[in-house]
């Protein structure tokens, strides 16, 4: 009984989870959606009797791979949403149709067959859960094992390889970067100077909060952009920057 | 319970599917490839629970490390390619076709 309302509160959860992974559009939900389903799957492994696994679930999926997809979601550009336009006509919605049919046929493939009621793990368990899968991985799986150590290496080697970047130049020094900003002043006019915080002159200090000049008027260096398309998006955002955006984007 | 279990596994594996078509930014893509093959876990421990062995557990914990270093790989990989081409799309990524 308590094993059934686990599953259905959870099988629930997690194919919700699921689809918004699937249709959410920005990248950061999907990320925090795949941990919904890792985690919610931890906990069906812990009720089928695998509390290694459901362990291993938690501290490698959730721990180790989701944070290696924030980090990289972080590094490629959190705003880089998906284009809507499809490269193949109709993909879309064929892919959807496939889906459907897939998940139809495989879960009345499985809905027709008659499966007796699963033997338990009572038995192979009874040294404990560890204990009995550590005798199984060190002694009939013993290749294997080895074989996935070889590939750790292998892929942490190829990670550091991907990533690294030969530098071809030597680095700027701040002399270097001071004498490009003034060059760029003598020629374009551009300010040297750091950019103006938000709200450095006004009377809040959050964030959205554009700076204002001295007349009074907002400065649009220190209007973040990020920050003022989101807030474009929920119409919160203040009328004189959308002015300022405005007058910046007929400027253009 | 099983036939439960597995329909569920087979629907998360499905959902994976239509994500991996249907999304164009690859780091997306990826995740639903991570979907797809904790489904395939799913299926594995329940197999094990159904016929008694932890033979089932066992494939799953190398599927996970398997995963783990293809994790690993395939976000080098994509960002190699941001790096080259400032954007994380798949559709982007189309040069070894001209």
């Amino acid at each position: 009984m308590g094993e059934s309302i686990t599953f259905w509160v959870l099988a629930v959860v997690s194919v919700i989870a699921a689809l918004g992974l699937v249709f959410s559009r920005r990248a950061v939900y999907s990320a925090l959606m795949l941990g919904v389903v890792m985690l919610s799957l931890a906990v069906l492994y812990a009720v089928q009797d695998a509390p290694f696994l459901a362990a291993v679930q938690i501290i490698v999926y959730t721990g180790a791979v989701m944070m290696l997809f924030l980090f990289v979601l972080m590094l490629v550009g959190v705003d880089s949403s998906d284009s809507l336009v499809e490269t193949i006509r109709g993909q879309r919605f064929w892919a959807i149709v496939a889906g459907l049919g897939f998940a139809a046929l495989l879960g009345l493939g499985i809905g027709n067959t008659l499966i007796a009621a699963p033997k338990g793990l009572a038995v192979a368990n009874q040294n404990g859960n560890v204990p009995s899968l550590a005798e199984l991985i060190f002694t009939r799986h013993v290749f294997a094992f080895e074989v996935t150590s070889a590939l750790l290496i292998t892929a942490a080697l190829g990670a550091m390889v991907l990533a690294h970047r030969e530098r071809t130049e030597p680095k700027p020094t701040q002399r270097d970067l001071s004498r490009a900003r003034f060059v760029e002043f003598g020629r374009h006019g551009k300010n040297p100077a750091p950019l103006p915080g938000p709200g450095t002159y006004a009377r809040h200090n959050a964030i959205d909060m554009p700076a204002l000049l001295p007349d009074g008027t907002v400065s649009p260096l220190s209007v973040n952009r990020v920050i003022a398309r989101h807030e474009a998006e929920e119409g919160t955002l203040a009328p004189e920057v959308a002015q300022i955006l405005q007058q910046e984007e007929e400027g253009k | 319970m099983t036939t439960h279990y597995l329909v569920l596994s087979a629907l998360l594996f499905a959902i994976g599917g239509v994500g991996v078509l249907v999304r164009r930014n690859a780091i997306v893509v990826f995740m639903c490839v991570e979907l797809m093959l904790n489904a395939c876990n799913l299926a594995f421990v329940t197999f094990a629970r159904q016929n008694g062995n932890l033979d089932g557990q066992v494939i799953a914990f190398f599927v996970m490390i398997v995963a783990a270093a293809e994790v690993v790989i395939g976000l080098a990989i994509i960002v190699t390619i941001f790096r080259t081409r400032r954007s994380a799309s798949v559709d982007d990524a189309s040069l070894l076709k001209y």
